[in-house]
């Protein structure tokens, strides 16, 4: 049972990678799972979501499930 | 009409400004704008990611909204993707009307949305190491022209 996390732009330089495995669960507890520095760098407030390829709304109501894909986007630097 | 709207890891202008007027014989004009890498300050290289399951709808969806404010007979959006080098082609917008005007502005509108919007993220190599580009204001205030 497992979820992969996908970092975009400079998130991936944070994480050290684009892609993690992490375990399926409520989006506060994958969070708490990784080291704090990342997950500060997830929670700033101008970072969007999208889980499965359609944006999040509010974070609070993600809970990750099996083979569930959840991107975080930093803001744009445009074409 | 849907545009044609691709993401490539190559890019040839010319032929592509040239395939998409013979494809649009009834349009009076063809407005095409093309961005390149900017060559200076030591750039030796420009990367662009995007993310599979948004990059391409969100440039199908501008390409619908830009086709329902104008009268086009058709709009071409080219993005690459992936690493290229100063003077290399990185966009190619494309629209054909009857008349210049309606095929300037989509044009215009287009590129502009492209700029703020699009699921993008830019990183530069200078002197060796990389470095993520973050967004520009003036990307947002042109988007803003448009209401």
């Amino acid at each position: 049972m497992s979820a992969t996390l996908i970092f975009l732009g400079r998130l991936e330089d944070i994480a050290g990678g684009a892609e993690r495995t992490v375990a399926v669960g409520p989006f506060a507890a994958v969070l708490a799972a990784l080291e704090p520095q990342l997950a500060e760098a997830l929670r700033e407030p101008f970072i969007r979501m999208a889980l499965n390829g359609v944006l999040v709304a509010d974070p609070q109501t993600v809970l990750l499930a099996d083979g569930d894909e959840l991107a975080f986007l930093p803001p744009v630097s445009g074409g | 009409m849907a545009g044609d709207v691709r993401l490539a890891a190559a890019l040839a202008p010319g032929d592509e400004v040239a395939a998409f007027a013979s494809a649009h014989p009834a349009a009076g004009g063809i407005v095409s704008f093309l961005g390149q890498v900017r060559c200076g300050d030591g750039v030796e290289a420009l990367e662009l990611r995007h993310y599979e399951p948004l990059t391409l709808p969100g440039m199908q969806a501008l390409a619908a909204t830009t086709l329902s404010r104008w009268p086009l007979d058709g709009l071409l959006l080219i993005h690459r993707i992936g690493e290229m080098a100063p003077g290399e082609p990185i966009v190619l917008v494309c629209a054909a009307a009857r008349h210049r005007r309606d095929a300037f502005a989509a044009a215009d509108y287009a590129m502009d949305h492209l700029k703020s919007d699009a699921w993008f993220w830019k990183r530069e190599r200078v002197a060796g190491v990389w470095r993520w580009i973050e967004p520009r204001a003036e990307d947002h205030a042109d988007r803003a022209r448009w209401g």
